[in-house]
């Protein structure tokens, strides 16, 4: 061991505990802890490794490409982008069973505490007709067994419990104690860009369980928050812990945000969604974007918040390497969504080319207790957690 | 009455959509699997270990101790430092091919033998 000061992932004893968190065991902790380590060795030192390998034998060696998908092809026949991948995606599933093992084991005591903390409470509004979109029903995205909307037992909220406790193994802590670093990333950018915008209702899209949405919520403590998803463990589990961390002004609501008829035109001052359009389709979007747009107030912003688009000047090495969820890590609609032109699709929605708005915003963390995230260079394509906003400003009337 | 949650079987569950395998033959891929799992398992018998012997060092040990354990800061920095060394370790063959990548001609043993052979 050398005398360097560490620069590694923190200890996941400093991830936040707010009241709806699973209770870890000390083992249960450890696992976590060497999984945060797991991914950041494949990415710090095995990933560059295979940009040497790709640079050096597979390059010289084959076609030129033309497309990130001839490159992928070409990696794949690589012993050493095989093995990365075989790793990744091992640790995918070994992340998942660690937290699925923390849920179950205590599901009985977890999903009763959220039953006394959300029922009756007019905040949740759960639609049980309501339909999962098949981009959603028919793959579990990022390999989490059961998505964000299958109950094992009615009631059910270990499936958002485990999302919620094992992210900050998949991140290494990067997003912060409670994950809510996107969150915070955009409060700060509208903090600083729109200093004077006081929405009186906001409404973020695929929300989940609302940790991104908080410390929204948190910073327009008078304005109206809506949670809106697909998923009725993840809003159970969302009102249950914005209740536990003391934030009462966000409501959670069960819908497609393919229709949001039960909102009038111009209801909400902002609306917003983090890490959620590349878990659409094709089809579902324009309706998605022309329904946010429909429900956009006069005045209002409109903030869609996502990992870069794949441009022409980005490599292609890099966009397969991007892609790599894609293909492995089951995100089927990341790499159709990366390479659409989505100034044209706010422009269908609604939005005039000169109401468009162009951002970037990286994850707010607590430096003191995560220094090595304040100026991270590890770059793990397509997790880093530093993002591009798309949005569109709509002309007050 | 819905049937009580087994985590022992559901823990593990497989995620919809077919898994892909990378490796030419599957096999070592499973075996590599197993490999990671049980590196895991040995890490977490190591943290706490580590978490014994510093209670040790500090007083006698009592299961609750275990249990609540929060290593300050240096001790966390240490334990970090020993999984990325630990990782180092298990995987240095990846790290061997990385730097072998600079040196696509350098001879096998076979090879020097063969030349030291027919030396002189
Ligand atoms: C990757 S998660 C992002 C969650 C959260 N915004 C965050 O920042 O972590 C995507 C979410 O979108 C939801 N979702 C997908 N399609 C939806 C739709 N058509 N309507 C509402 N929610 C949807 C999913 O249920 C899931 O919770």
């Amino acid at each position: 061991m050398t005398d360097k000061t560490y620069d590694g992932p923190p200890d996941y004893r400093l991830v936040g505990e707010h009241g709806m968190f699973p209770r870890t065991t000390h083992d249960e902790k450890a696992r976590f802890n060497f999984l945060a380590h797991l991914n950041r060795h494949l990415a710090s030192r095995i990933l560059p490794g295979v940009k040497t390998a790709y640079e050096t034998r597979i390059e010289p060696n084959n076609p030129v490409p033309n497309h990130r998908n001839q490159v992928r092809k070409q990696l794949l026949k690589d012993p050493l982008f095989q093995h990365w991948s075989a790793q990744r995606r091992n640790t995918m599933e070994l992340r998942q069973q660690a937290g699925r093992w923390v849920t179950l084991r205590q599901a009985e005591a977890m999903n009763a505490k959220a039953r006394d903390l959300t029922e009756g409470d007019e905040r949740l509004e759960l639609d049980p007709d309501l339909e999962i979109p098949p981009y959603l029903a028919k793959i579990d995205h990022h390999c989490m067994p059961g998505s964000y909307h299958d109950e094992l037992v009615p009631g059910d909220v270990t499936g958002p419990a485990n999302y919620d406790c094992g992210i900050f193994v998949t991140t290494g802590g990067g997003l912060g104690r409670f994950n809510d670093g996107g969150g915070h990333a955009v409060v700060k950018w509208m903090k600083t860009n729109r200093p004077d915008f006081a929405p009186k209702r906001i409404l973020d899209i695929g929300g989940g369980l609302g940790q991104n949405v908080l410390p929204i919520a948190q910073a327009y403590p008078d304005a109206e928050v809506v949670c809106l998803d697909t998923g009725a463990p993840s809003l159970r589990y969302g009102l249950a812990r914005a209740k536990e961390m003391g934030v009462d002004n966000v409501r959670f609501v069960q819908a497609n945000a393919e229709d949001m008829s039960r909102y009038p035109d111009g209801h909400f001052d902002w609306v917003q969604s983090t890490m959620f359009l590349h878990e659409t389709s094709v089809k579902s979007m324009p309706k998605i974007m022309k329904e946010s747009h429909r429900v956009l107030a006069p005045g209002g912003i409109c903030m869609h918040v996502e990992q870069p688009q794949y441009s022409p000047d980005m490599p292609l090495y890099e966009q397969a390497i991007r892609d790599w969820d894609a293909f492995y890590n089951n995100e089927p609609f990341w790499t159709k969504m990366h390479e659409l032109d989505l100034d044209q699709w706010m422009v269908d929605a609604g939005f005039s080319r000169d109401e468009l708005l162009h951002g970037g915003v990286a994850a707010v963390v607590d430096a003191e207790l995560f220094p090595e995230h304040a100026n991270d260079d590890v770059e793990d394509y397509g997790r880093k957690a530093a993002w591009h906003i798309v949005g569109g400003e709509k002309k007050a009337a | 009455m819905t049937q009580p949650i087994d985590p022992l079987a559901l823990a593990g569950a497989k995620p919809k959509g077919k898994r892909p395998y990378f490796l030419d033959n599957p096999d070592v891929e499973r075996v590599m699997a197993i490999t990671m799992a049980v590196a895991q398992e040995l890490a977490v018998m190591r943290e706490r270990l580590d978490t014994v012997e510093r209670l040790l060092e500090a007083k006698g040990i009592s299961q609750a101790d275990i249990e609540n354990f929060q290593p300050t800061p240096e001790q966390a920095d240490a334990r970090g430092a020993w999984h990325q060394e630990y990782l180092a370790r298990i995987l240095r063959i990846y790290q061997q091919e990385i730097e072998a990548l600079d040196k696509p001609d350098e001879p096998t043993s076979e090879d020097i033998g063969v030349e030291l052979g027919q030396d002189g």
